[in-house]
């Protein structure tokens, strides 16, 4: 399953260190961030369920860019 | 600007000020002066660097230690540490590279902002409401709401929000947006009209022929707004790049720290040094910041991918535009690519009746048929005599005045039509026909169709009808040689004959026709293993070609308005059938991919060379910075100019 968020952060830096911990969190097979379109593209593991593993994924953002948002 | 922008930018402006009005002030010798003096300028530094301390301080609670602001501020509070130490009492370099440190990303943000919102207005395509009459008046709806099939109004200055064919009224559309094409198009009952363009002229009523999700539109817009997640190399490369960067300038720094004054004091005995050290060791931490490329790459292929856009061509994602700048091999489709698809008449040879009366008996007895020759002879004989009988294909003829259809029409299937008028019978199809009526025919030379027409049972000549080059194929031909793509191949499902024609036309040798779709696949796989061969691109117009798009290296469906096959398969969709489009694609690719390179070449460039200069001592703090902040603004200056350009048409 797929699905695309709308994120808000301020640096390409800071989008690529969203993306590198979206990627990590359980759940999340692969993850694109697009830093000039302000958005998320996230592939989650079968059975995974979008709603609490996009909780953990903005959990995780937030630890490495404090300064980040996922429009869930 | 923002409201985040806008605050940045005044304390900027304050500290900017601060430190001008600080400079004049004379503290004096004594330690009282001094403490305010270390006081005021301490104020001024937490002004302009407040968020960089604080974000840096939470990077490290949260184990981000190579992170830019982390660098900033060790950076900072090491030359002011050293300020203090060497009571040199030289606050403002510190505060300086705060304060350009702030310029550069607020010049960077202010940009991506720029170019974004630029980019959204070019796609500004998406219609928020349809219209459609309810008792005598206009209800406006959601598109997402309006069923196929329904009647929708679409007033003058609208966008047309779904697909559908025009019921009543003629207008003159406005495609910009779709197609990038200025010229606005004609469009009267009958007509298919696609979503996105843009009513010019008059009213007029639409009955929908998709739902608003299915139409070009959407599909446009999905198309767009996902374009950019398949990253390129170069954006990988970067990303890759900027992680190992970082860390290993950070620990270049800190060996420059401790190993020459240890070397120095232990084993040369030239005393210690430790702070001229340092402060070359702090130089490397301002140098160390990789903004300017992670932010200028993947900004030129987004501006790219833009101005790709407005030139009409949908790009899906930036590693395309990267392939596509590589393309040394085109295999083109020939109908409906090269040539324009539909059948137009060459050339009449009649021995007993001029060219508009052969056209005219011609009409009369295809006057019901739907067949692709049948409408371009109408199509033929209106253009001749400058009315429009020729209509749409299934449309009856009540548009006709002086044209009558002929009373009695047989089609004789596989053979042509034989039809009774104005007291003839008129026999008109292919030389079985004439055989079958055991009348004697001339047969000519052609790539086309030869149709014969026979009066009451005497020869009156034959039409050829052919698939005619579109006007501006050898033109792409030679741009695409001048584009040094030598490598030219046409694959077909038409015969010999018509292949070899238009390959002769065009000055290319590289034919092979009569091919099923899936021997067109087979030979697009052989011409990429071929060893010499780089990347290989397939301009098809979509129709049944999704197999090979898919399969080539970088598929191009052109024209590809309304065929969502082709909008799916490929990689690149050309918005409109012209192949110079190809040509300007390429262009627009191998622009952006320079750009690329420049910046990468550039910013890689500037930093090593102020490393070197900042580690024999030749750079301070001052050079280092304004090299950051320098080649990061002239990135981005870079970059945008990849949406810009003319690209004729």
């Amino acid at each position: 399953m797929k699905k695309s968020y709308k994120i808000d952060v301020d640096c390409a830096v800071c989008a690529d260190k969203m993306e590198q911990a979206a990627k990590k969190t359980a759940g999340v097979k692969d993850a694109v961030v697009n830093f000039m379109a302000l958005k998320m593209n996230v592939e989650f593991e079968d059975g995974a369920d979008a709603g609490n593993v996009m909780q953990e994924v903005l959990k995780n953002c937030k630890k490495v860019e404090d300064d980040c948002e996922i429009y869930l | 600007m923002t409201a985040k922008q806008r605050k940045v930018l005044i304390r900027i402006i304050i500290c900017a000020i601060a430190l001008a009005v600080l400079f004049f002030i004379p503290f004096g010798e004594s330690t009282v002066g001094q403490i305010i003096k270390f006081v005021l300028y301490l104020a001024v530094y937490l002004l302009i660097g407040y968020d960089i301390l604080k974000k840096a301080f939470k990077g490290i609670r949260n184990r981000q230690v190579f992170d830019e602001n982390f660098l900033m501020a060790i950076a900072t509070i090491g030359a002011f540490a050293l300020a203090i130490y060497s009571k040199s009492g030289d606050y403002v370099e510190a505060i300086a590279v705060m304060l350009f440190y702030q310029i550069g990303e607020l010049f960077q943000s202010y940009a991506v902002g720029r170019s974004r919102r630029s980019i959204s207005e070019l796609m500004d395509i998406r219609p928020d409401e349809a219209f459609i009459e309810q008792d005598g008046e206009l209800v406006s709806v959601d598109p997402d709401d309006v069923p196929t099939g329904s009647v929708i109004v679409v007033r003058v200055g609208d966008k047309i929000p779904i697909d559908g064919r025009i019921i009543s009224g003629s207008t003159t559309l406005n495609t910009c947006a779709l197609t990038g094409e200025s010229m606005p198009r004609e469009a009267g009952p009958g007509d298919e009209v696609i979503s996105g363009c843009i009513n010019l002229t008059s009213l007029v009523k639409i009955e929908t022929t998709k739902e608003f999700g299915e139409s070009t539109v959407s599909k446009i817009l999905e198309l767009v707004e996902n374009s950019s997640s398949n990253k390129s190399r170069s954006e990988n490369f970067i990303s890759r790049f900027a992680r190992i960067y970082t860390p290993v300038v950070c620990i270049v720094a800190l060996v420059l720290a401790i190993i020459p004054p240890i070397v120095n004091g232990l084993i040369l005995h030239a005393g210690y040094n430790f702070d001229t050290w340092i402060y070359r060791a702090l130089t490397f931490l301002v140098i160390s910041c990789p903004c300017a490329l992670v932010i200028s790459i993947p900004l030129t292929f987004f501006a790219g991918i833009g101005g790709a856009s407005r030139a009409g061509v949908l790009v899906k994602g930036s590693n395309y535009l990267e392939a596509l700048s590589k393309v040394d091999s085109i295999v083109m489709d020939k109908t409906g690519t090269l040539t324009k698809g539909s059948f137009t008449v060459t050339k009449i040879e009649s021995p007993v009746m001029d060219r508009n009366e052969f056209l005219r008996l011609a009409a009369i007895s295809e006057w019901t048929s739907t067949h692709p020759i049948a409408i371009c002879l109408r199509e033929a004989y209106a253009e001749a005599v400058g009315q429009n009988t020729a209509g749409s294909s299934g449309t009856s003829p009540d548009n006709a005045d002086t044209l009558q259809g002929a009373d009695d029409i047989t089609e004789i299937g596989g053979f042509g039509v034989m039809a009774r008028a104005e007291g003839k019978e008129i026999l008109l199809g292919n030389k079985k026909l004439m055989e079958k009526y055991a009348i004697p025919y001339t047969e000519a030379e052609t790539a086309g169709s030869q149709i014969h027409m026979a009066v009451d049972g005497n020869y009156a000549g034959y039409a050829i009808v052919e698939d005619v080059l579109k006007d501006t194929s050898a033109l792409a031909v030679n741009e695409l040689r001048k584009l040094r793509i030598n490598d030219i191949t046409i694959l077909t499902g038409d015969s010999d004959r018509a292949a070899d024609i238009i390959a002769k036309e065009l000055g290319i040798s590289d034919v092979h026709s009569q091919l099923l779709p899936e021997d067109k696949v087979r030979k697009v796989e052989e011409l990429i293993e071929k060893d010499d061969h780089g990347t290989l691109a397939f301009v098809g117009d979509g129709i049944n070609d999704a197999p090979v798009l898919s399969r080539a290296d970088v598929g191009i469906a052109m024209g590809a308005l309304g065929s969502d096959a082709a909008i799916e398969a490929a990689d690149i969709v050309l918005m409109d059938d012209d192949p110079l489009g190809i040509c300007r694609a390429i262009r627009i690719s191998r622009k952006c991919m320079r750009i690329v390179y420049e910046n990468i070449w550039f910013a890689l460039g500037v930093k090593l060379i102020c490393l070197i200069l900042g580690a024999v001592g030749i750079a301070n703090m001052w050079l280092a910075i304004f090299a950051d902040v320098g080649v990061m603004i002239i990135a981005v200056l870079n970059a945008i100019r990849a949406y810009r350009g003319k690209y004729e048409r």
